[in-house]
């Protein structure tokens, strides 16, 4: 299979984590698409990288795991927060600023 | 059997080459955090602050020192050099880069001021977040007087990212740098002592969308090194000047790359959070927000417009009209009808923000010497103005409401007239700096050829006159509200950010000669490629 496809399947992974944050209520259930979406570009940066035949983008790939978890240790942080002091994670409830 | 093992032993891989002196600035701030980390493990609860205090505002000011030494460097810049690629090609070091950076650093200490006020509330900041609002445990945190000192290595870990976003070469150390900027905000943001449910909510608002904003910022690199073999800037650009490859991937990396740095500016269709965050979040992170992140994010947006897309003015040339239009028209409109005095300044940093992009449209020299200065007065004014915010208090922390705000003028004149000079430097009155600032960036643009847009602006930039005037009307010829908020009287920390900020609007707006050549001197050769 040529790494081409791969990188339509990024695209389309990337549309669903990117319609899985717009539709979705639950706050957790969002940053899980959101993690969906990192996973995506990793993917078309590593089928990129074999394209192209240099490590570029399999280097990438790995600088992006990273961030990703620590994008899991901070956002977690405040969901438990929010989820403590109102009792429910969905993004609907969190209404007070607004206009 | 000699040449079998020459063959079998291990390539050496050439060791990479960091110029340390040149990265000092960076270093010397993110340092500074990792030890601020270290000392909330072993110095005793009663002394971090102080230890912190030391720690933080020593290394911004030796940050600031060092990079005035590499911008007076004869060896970096020798030979009319535009500068030095350092750390492999990952790190410019150029004049608009250092200019930037320097700001940054500025700003950063006059916001810190802020941050580390305790005279009027033990702290801005919650005595221990992981306390549920309202909480008995909360109560108990409350009594014990604990606070949080983790905020000053947080501090320093995002002005270390902001200090690396504009000065990076290549996507992948951009792209490093903007997480390095935003995770710690995003827990500054949830970090407030007052209103916490408010700025819980800020922290999950801007976590949400900045890691969903990031994630098309990262498609669009992808993008990009699908275009072009590379995640370095120079090799972008001159893969698009020599026209091979896919133009699908082209043009939907310059917009996806575009919409992630836009959404950091708060642009127009990309600026939903401003308002919530910049209300929830406490004050002094506001201002960091406000006056540090904008600098960064536009140093970034200027380079990878200026270096990577250089070639391709007249292909992103239309969608950012679009975007600055709107980005100038909504932000004044709506700033009209806010009630909330950190949400209206929200709204009139989104006008700013559009303000600033017609001379970055204008893709020249004067765009970015005007956009360097403007970014440089626009800053101080606006952590001078969060400065008076933190001054007007009710019983229950800031009064952020406007309706309260009214008659200050006649409690307290100096707080309100100072406030009154920031709302006039904000509208572009002349003899303040926003004038100067106004000026530099609309001349820009119409001789970049954007009239049309000059003129939008104008209209704007009387909308947004409108509201400023609005409050100073409201603040010096209304009756005192009963039982109005109490002005307190400004510890040394606030004082200095209040003296600081006041001071630059005025000085810069009557002299505006010093600053505004060193933009032009840092601007005349662009950034390094």
């Amino acid at each position: 299979m040529s790494p081409a496809s791969y990188v339509f399947l990024a695209v389309i992974l990337f549309g669903i984590g990117g319609v899985g944050v717009l539709v979705r209520r639950n706050a957790i259930v969002i940053f899980m698409c959101v993690e969906l979406m990192l996973n995506a570009c990793n993917l078309a940066f590593v089928s990129f990288a074999r394209m192209w035949g240099n490590l570029d983008g399999q280097v990438v790939a790995f600088f992006v795991m990273v961030v990703a978890a620590a994008e899991v240790v901070v956002g977690l942080a405040i969901l438990m927060a929010i989820y403590r002091a109102r009792k429910s994670a969905s993004v609907d409830d969190a209404n007070l600023l607004k206009y | 059997m000699t040449s079998l093992l020459a063959a079998a032993a291990p390539a050496t891989i050439p060791a990479p080459s960091i110029e340390y002196s040149q990265l000092a600035p960076m270093l010397v701030v993110f340092g500074a955090a990792v030890a601020g980390v270290l000392v909330e493990a072993f110095v005793p609860r009663d002394l971090r602050r102080s230890v912190h205090l030391l720690i933080t505002f020593g290394s911004l000011a030796a940050a600031f020192v060092w990079t005035c030494v590499i911008a007076a460097s004869p060896s970096i810049f020798a030979n009319g050099s535009p500068g030095h690629v350092a750390a492999m090609g990952a790190v410019a070091v150029d004049r608009p880069t250092l200019f930037i950076q320097g700001t940054i650093l500025v700003l950063a200490f006059v916001s810190v001021l802020l941050i580390a006020d305790s005279s009027h509330d033990v702290s801005e900041f919650a005595g221990q977040a992981a306390a549920p609002p309202g909480s008995p445990e909360e109560r108990a945190v409350l009594l014990a007087g604990l606070v949080h000192t983790e905020i000053y290595p947080l501090t320093l870990f995002a002005v270390g990212g902001m200090l690396l976003f504009p000065a990076s070469n290549d996507l992948l150390t951009m792209f490093v740098a903007l997480e390095v900027l935003s995770l710690p905000l995003y827990l500054l943001c949830g970090l407030a002592r007052r209103r916490r449910l408010l700025s819980h909510e800020a922290a999950m608002k801007y976590f949400l969308l900045g890691a969903f904003s990031s994630t098309f910022f990262l498609f669009g690199i992808a993008m990009l090194y699908g275009f072009s073999g590379s995640v370095s800037l120079a090799a972008i650009a001159s893969a698009a000047s020599a026209n091979t490859g896919s133009d699908t991937l082209l043009f939907a990396g310059i917009a996806l790359t575009g919409l992630g740095l836009l959404f950091k500016i708060g642009a127009v269709p990309f600026q939903n959070w401003k308002p919530d965050v910049y209300q929830g979040a406490p004050t002094p992170v506001t201002a960091l927000m406000a006056s540090c992140t904008v600098v960064s994010a536009f140093g970034a947006l200027l380079r990878v417009f200026y270096v990577a897309f250089g070639n391709l003015t007249w292909d992103w040339r239309p969608a950012l009209w679009v975007v600055t239009v709107l980005t100038m028209v909504a932000g004044a409109v709506i700033a009209i009808t806010q009630t909330d005095v950190k949400r209206l300044l929200a709204y009139s940093s989104i006008a700013h923000a559009g303000f600033i992009l017609t001379a970055v449209i204008s893709a020249s020299v004067a765009g970015l010497s005007s956009s360097l200065f403007y970014l440089a007065v626009y800053g101080l004014t606006t952590v001078g103005a969060f400065a008076v915010i933190t001054l007007v208090r009710d019983p229950g922390g800031e009064a952020d409401h406007l309706s309260r705000w009214a008659g200050l003028g006649k409690r307290s004149p100096l707080v309100a007239g100072i406030f009154a000079l920031f709302l006039l430097a904000f509208a572009g009155i002349p003899l303040t700096s926003g004038f100067t600032g106004k000026f530099a960036v609309f001349q820009a643009a119409i001789a970049g050829g954007a009239t049309p847009l000059v003129i939008i602006g104008v209209l704007a930039s009387a909308i947004a006159a409108f509201f400023y005037v609005r409050v100073i009307v409201l603040m010096f010829f209304s009756d005192p509200v009963e039982d109005g908020p109490e002005v307190v009287v400004p510890s040394v920390f606030t004082g200095t950010a209040v003296a600081v900020g006041a001071a630059a609007t005025i000085i810069l707006g009557i002299v505006p000669e010093p600053v505004l050549s060193l933009a032009n001197h840092a601007a005349t050769q662009l950034f390094v490629r």
